[in-house]
C-alpha cells in the first residue's frame, strides 16, 4: 500500500464515521428529541402518556394549590383558548408564579395530567411566552 | 474621556490588524520579500493598542461611570468590587473586546517568540492572524462599541444577572477565550502551512504547545464551568447539555482530537491533511460557540443579550474564515505531499481510531445542539434535545473511546502485534474484571449504563498506569507523566459520573423546625431560618445541624436570595464535601405554612468528577512543559551545529 | 473520488451556514403587541407607591380625559432614557400614570429626584400583574388610553423625542 492509498482510504473512513455519526444522531433524535407544546398544541395532538415533552403557557391565575405535604402543587397552565392541570413534587423556580410564563418537562399519567419533572422559569424581566399577550386577560378579573 | 480613549485605542488596533495582514500578504509575494519581517512588530504593537482599550473598559467600569452606556445597563454603584471588574466582561461588549484582546496577544506571542518555523509560514500565519482580529475589530467598531455613552447618564445603573455574581464568573469566560482563541493560533498556523505548503514536524513541534495550551485552558475552563453549574443553579447536576455548555464542548472534542493527531505528525510524519483539517474545524468549533452564545439563535438557561444583526454580522466572519480555510484545504491539500505510512495495529492506528470517535462524538454534539434550530427554521415545530439524546448517542461512544484510550498508549509506534498488545492489557482486563465483581457483589442494582462507566474507569485506570510499568520513573519524560496523568484523569472523571448516576441519594421535604432528615448516612435538623442581609441583597437563611454516626455535628447555610437590582431572587446550595462525595442542600421559600421545602442530595463521589478535570489539565500541563524544554533544546542542539559547521 | 472527498468539509459547513442564516433571517419575534390595543384596559387596582390616599386603578383611567399610562421601574435604565419626553408630554397638560414595576418607594423617589417626576399617580405593581394584565411584556412600555377608559395606542420601549409627536397625535384621536 502506498502513502496516497492509505491518505484516501483514512479520508474514506472519516467521511463514512462523520456520516455514520449523523446518521445515528439523526435516529436518535426522532426518539429521544422532547417537543415543545402549548395547552393548544396538546389537545389537538394525541400525545401518549409517559412520552417526555415539554408544556409552555401561562399559570393560570389563583390555580396553585399547595398539597399538606408541603412540596407537592397543584396548578394549571393556559394559553389563549386551553388549559392543562399539572402536579409538580418539588422547589419551584424562584420567578414561578401565577400569571406568569412557565416551561413544565414532563409527561402525561394515564388520567391526562402532565407530571412535571421540572419547571423552568426564564431569568428574564424581559421574558413573556409569545402570543400570551393581554388577549387571555380580556375577561379575566386582576385584583391585587 | 477614558472611554474615548479606549475607543481611538480600539480604532487603531483595527488599523494595525489590517496592516499586519496587508504586509504579511505582500510579504509572501517574490516582489515585496523584504517586507516579511515587519509584520511580526505591527502585531505587537495591535496588542499593546488593544490591552490598552481593554483596560480603558476595566477602568470605567471599576469606576462606575454611568455616562458610558455599558456600564449603566450592566453595573451597578453598590456592587462588590470583584463584580464591578468581572462585569466588564460579564456583558456581549466587553466579552468581545476580551476575544480580541486575548486573540491580539496570542498573535503578539507568535510574533515575538516562534523561531522554529520557517520564516514564510511565519509570515503566512501572521497575516492570518492578523486578518481574523481585522473582522472582530470591524465587528466590535461597527455592531458592539463596548464604550458607546448615553446621554442623560443615569444616576446608578442596572446591575448585573445576580445568576453571574459570582466569583466563578470572573475567570469563567476569560478560560474559556484563552482556549479558544488559542485555537486561532493553530489555525492560522495551519492557514499558513497550507499557503506554503509546508507541513511536517517542524511545523506540527511549532503548533504543538498552542494546541496544548489552548487545550488546557479550555479543559479548566469546562471542569471550572461544571462546577459552577452544580453549585450555582441548586438543581444537582453538573452538566445539562445546554446550548451553551455544548458550545465550550465542542471545540474540546476537536482540541483533543488535534492534540492527538498533531503528536503523530510531529513524531511520525503521518496524518498531514488530517491535522490540517483539525485545526480548521478546532477554530471554526470556537467560532460557531462564539455565534451560538452571541447571537442568540438558540434560546438556553444562559440568556444572553441577543440582536440578530450581531449574529449576522459573526455569521458573515464565519463564512469567511471557515469558509476561505475549507476552500484553501481542498484546493491545496492535494499538493502537499503524503506522510509515512503505517499499519492499522499501532499507535498511529490507535490515534487514528481516538480521533475518528471524537469526531462522531463532535458530530453527535453539534447536531444535537442545532438540530432545534433546523427544525424551526424548516417546520417551525419546537423540540428540545436534551440529556436523554446526548448521554444514550456520546455515552456508548465515549466508553468505546475510554476502552481505545486504555489500548492506545499500549503500542508501538509504525506496527505492533495483536498478542504483544493483548499481553500488556492482561492486568488492565483483570481490573476491569474484578471492579465487575465487586458491582455485581455489592453494589444492588445500578443502570447499565453507569455500571459500564464504573467498570470502564477501573480497567482505563489501570491501563492509564501502565506505560510507567517497569520504566524508570526518574528518567520518564515530562511528557510521558503528562500523557499518564491525563488519561488517568479521564478515568477518574468517568468514575465520578457513573458513580453520581448510579448512586446518588435524593429527598424533597417540607421541613419544620426542630424536624430532622434523614439522607445517606447523614441526619440532617432544621435548627432556625433566619433573614439575613446581604450587601446588594437579603436572604432566608437556614441553619441546619448535619450528624453522622457519632462525629461532631457540624452547620451549613443553605440560602435564598433576593435581589434588588435587578429584582431576582437566587437559591444558594450548602454543599458539604466529605471524602466519599458531597452532602448537597437547597432551600425554598416557604407558601403557607407546611413548612420550609428542602431538597437533599447525598453524591457520592461526585468529586470526582471535576478532580479527574483537574488531571487532565495537570497532565497537558505537564506535557507542556516536556515538550517545550526538549523541542527547546533540540534547537539549540541544531543552531549549535550550525555555528559548529561555519 | 478524491475531489469530492476534498470539497465535503466544504459542502458539509455550507450547509451549517445555510441553517445559521435561516435561523438568522427568521428569529423569533420578541416584541410582543398587546392584545389589548382597541379594548377596554383590564380591571385592576394598585394601591400608591409614594402616596396610599392616590391609588391607581381602571376607574381611574376613565374620567373622559385621554391619558397616558406608563410602564417603567426605578432600576430600568432605558425607562432614565425617556425621562426627558415623558417630562416635555408632562408640559403639554398631558396627564401620565405611572405604574412601577418590582419596585421600592425609597428607590423610586430617588429615580424621581434625579430625572423629574411626570406622573399625576404612581401604581405599585410589585409582582408585575398589572403589567401582565396589559399584554407589556417589558418595562418600559406605554400606552394611550382614551376617556372612557379603551387602550388606544401601545408603544414598546423608549420613548424618544420624536416619538412625542406620535403620541400627541394619538392622544388628539382619543379625544
Amino acid at each position: 500500500m502506498k502513502p496516497k492509498q492509505q491518505r484516501l482510504i483514512l479520508g474514506i473512513f472519516a467521511v463514512l464515521a462523520v456520516s455514520g455519526a449523523g446518521f445515528l444522531a439523526l435516529s436518535a433524535l426522532e426518539s429521544k428529541a422532547a417537543y415543545f407544546y402549548s395547552p393548544s398544541d396538546l389537545a389537538t395532538s394525541d400525545v401518549e402518556p409517559g412520552k417526555a415533552f415539554r408544556l409552555g403557557g401561562m399559570v393560570a391565575d389563583k390555580s396553585i394549590i399547595r398539597e399538606p405535604d408541603g412540596v407537592t402543587m397543584r396548578f394549571v397552565v393556559q394559553d389563549e383558548s386551553n388549559r392543562q392541570s399539572v402536579v409538580f413534587k418539588g422547589i419551584a423556580p424562584d420567578l414561578f408564579k401565577e400569571n406568569s410564563g412557565v416551561i413544565a418537562e414532563g409527561s402525561l399519567d394515564a388520567s391526562g395530567q402532565f407530571i412535571a419533572t421540572n419547571l423552568l422559569a426564564k431569568h428574564d424581566e424581559k421574558y413573556m411566552p409569545p402570543k400570551l399577550d393581554g388577549k387571555m386577560h380580556k375577561t379575566g378579573e386582576v385584583s391585587q | 474621556m477614558i472611554a474615548e480613549a479606549g475607543h481611538a485605542a480600539l480604532w487603531f488596533a483595527g488599523a494595525m490588524a489590517l496592516l499586519q495582514f496587508a504586509l504579511g500578504a505582500l510579504g509572501l509575494t517574490d516582489r515585496y520579500q523584504s517586507l516579511r519581517g515587519s509584520a511580526a512588530p505591527v502585531a505587537v504593537v495591535q496588542m499593546v493598542l488593544t490591552c490598552l482599550s481593554f483596560l480603558c473598559l476595566i477602568i470605567v467600569f471599576m469606576r462606575s461611570d454611568m455616562s458610558v452606556l455599558l456600564v449603566a445597563t450592566n453595573s451597578h454603584s453598590d456592587k462588590p468590587w470583584l463584580y464591578k471588574f468581572a462585569g466588564t466582561w460579564g456583558n456581549h461588549e466587553g466579552s468581545m473586546l476580551l476575544w480580541v484582546t486575548i486573540l491580539a496577544i496570542g498573535g503578539a506571542t507568535v510574533a515575538l517568540f516562534e523561531r522554529a518555523l520557517d520564516v514564510r509560514t511565519k509570515t503566512a500565519t501572521l497575516a492570518a492572524q492578523g486578518a481574523i482580529a481585522l473582522g472582530f475589530y470591524a465587528f466590535l467598531l461597527f455592531s458592539s462599541n463596548p464604550f458607546a455613552r448615553i446621554d442623560p447618564a443615569p444616576a446608578n445603573g442596572q446591575g448585573l444577572n445576580p445568576l453571574l455574581q459570582d466569583p466563578g464568573l470572573a475567570f469563567h469566560p476569560p478560560t474559556l477565550y484563552m482556549g479558544y482563541v488559542g485555537m486561532s493560533v493553530a489555525f492560522s498556523f495551519a492557514v499558513g502551512a497550507l499557503v506554503t505548503r509546508d507541513v511536517g514536524p517542524t511545523f506540527a513541534r511549532a503548533m504543538r504547545p498552542w494546541i496544548l495550551g489552548a487545550w488546557i485552558f479550555l479543559t479548566i475552563g469546562i471542569t471550572a464551568g461544571s462546577y459552577w453549574a452544580y453549585y450555582e443553579l441548586g438543581w444537582g447536576g453538573w452538566w445539562f447539555w445546554d446550548p451553551v455548555e455544548n458550545a465550550s464542548l465542542m471545540p474540546w472534542l476537536a482540541a483533543t482530537a488535534l492534540l492527538h493527531s498533531v503528536t503523530v505528525l510531529a513524531t511520525r510524519d503521518s496524518l498531514r491533511a488530517w491535522t490540517i483539517m483539525l485545526s480548521v474545524v478546532a477554530f471554526s468549533m470556537s467560532m460557531i460557540g462564539t455565534f451560538l452564545v452571541r447571537s442568540g439563535i438558540l434560546t438556553s438557561v444562559h440568556s444572553f443579550a441577543v440582536d440578530p444583526r450581531r449574529g449576522g454580522f459573526i455569521l458573515m466572519l464565519l463564512a469567511l474564515y471557515i469558509g476561505g480555510a475549507l476552500a484553501l484545504f481542498a484546493l491545496r491539500i492535494n499538493t502537499v505531499r503524503e506522510g509515512n505510512r503505517f499499519e492499522a495495529i499501532s499507535r498511529e492506528g490507535s490515534l487514528v481510531f481516538n480521533n475518528l470517535l471524537l469526531s462522531i462524538i463532535l458530530v453527535i454534539v453539534l447536531i444535537g445542539t442545532l438540530y432545534p434550530l433546523a427544525l424551526e427554521a424548516t417546520t417551525g415545530t419546537k423540540i428540545s434535545v436534551g440529556a436523554p439524546y446526548f448521554n444514550s448517542t456520546a455515552g456508548p461512544v465515549t466508553l468505546v473511546l475510554l476502552i481505545g484510550m486504555a489500548a492506545g498508549p499500549l503500542m508501538r509506534w509504525r506496527f505492533d502485534q495483536a498478542k504483544k498488545v493483548a499481553e500488556r492489557l492482561a492486568l488492565p482486563a483483570l481490573a476491569l474484571a474484578l471492579a465487575a465483581l465487586l458491582l455485581a457483589a455489592f453494589a444492588g442494582p445500578i443502570g447499565i449504563l453507569p455500571l459500564l462507566g464504573l467498570v470502564v474507569a477501573a480497567g482505563v485506570a489501570a491501563a492509564s498506569i501502565a506505560p510507567l510499568w517497569k520504566r524508570n520513573l526518574r528518567r520518564t519524560p515530562l511528557f510521558t507523566w503528562g500523557m499518564v496523568i491525563a488519561h488517568l484523569g479521564c478515568a477518574v472523571s468517568m468514575a465520578g459520573m457513573a458513580a453520581d448516576s448510579a448512586f446518588t441519594k435524593e429527598a424533597l421535604v417540607a421541613m419544620q423546625i426542630g424536624q430532622t432528615q434523614q439522607i445517606g448516612p447523614y441526619s440532617v435538623t432544621l435548627n432556625k431560618v433566619t433573614e439575613e442581609p446581604g450587601p446588594n441583597w437579603s436572604a432566608l437563611d437556614a441553619e441546619m445541624i448535619v450528624r453522622k454516626g457519632d462525629d461532631a455535628p457540624f452547620t451549613v447555610h443553605p440560602q435564598s436570595r433576593t435581589f434588588t437590582d435587578p429584582p431576582m431572587e437566587t437559591n444558594e446550595s450548602a454543599i458539604t464535601t466529605a471524602w466519599n462525595g458531597q452532602l448537597y442542600l437547597v432551600i425554598g421559600i416557604p407558601k403557607d405554612n407546611a413548612g420550609f421545602p428542602v431538597r437533599f442530595y447525598w453524591k457520592p463521589f461526585v468529586t470526582l468528577i471535576w478532580i479527574g478535570g483537574i488531571f487532565i489539565a495537570l497532565g497537558g500541563l505537564l506535557s507542556l512543559f516536556g515538550r517545550v524544554n526538549r523541542d527547546l533544546f533540540s534547537i539549540r542542539r541544531l543552531f549549535g551545529k550550525k555555528v559548529a559547521a561555519s | 473520488m478524491r475531489r469530492v472527498l476534498l470539497w465535503a468539509p466544504f459542502v458539509f459547513f455550507a450547509s451549517l451556514f445555510a441553517v445559521f442564516a435561516s435561523g438568522l433571517l427568521n428569529p423569533v419575534d420578541r416584541s410582543v403587541p398587546s392584545g389589548l390595543v382597541g379594548r377596554s384596559v383590564p380591571a385592576f387596582e394598585l394601591p400608591g407607591m409614594l402616596d396610599p390616599a392616590q391609588p391607581v386603578s381602571a376607574a381611574s383611567l376613565a374620567t373622559g380625559k385621554p391619558k397616558i399610562l406608563n410602564v417603567f421601574a426605578s432600576w430600568c435604565v432605558p425607562c432614565v432614557q425617556e425621562a426627558p419626553a415623558l417630562m416635555q408630554l408632562q408640559s403639554r397638560d398631558v396627564e401620565i400614570i405611572g405604574i412601577a414595576i418590582h419596585d421600592r418607594p425609597d428607590a423610586l423617589r430617588k429615580f424621581l429626584s434625579e430625572n423629574g417626576n411626570p406622573y399625576a399617580a404612581i401604581g405599585d405593581d410589585a409582582n408585575s400583574r398589572t403589567q401582565i394584565a396589559f399584554g407589556s411584556a417589558g418595562v418600559p412600555e406605554t400606552f394611550v388610553v382614551d376617556g372612557k377608559g379603551v387602550v388606544r395606542y401601545q408603544h414598546i420601549g423608549i420613548v424618544k423625542p420624536n416619538d412625542v409627536a406620535i403620541i400627541m397625535a394619538k392622544l388628539k384621536e382619543a379625544q
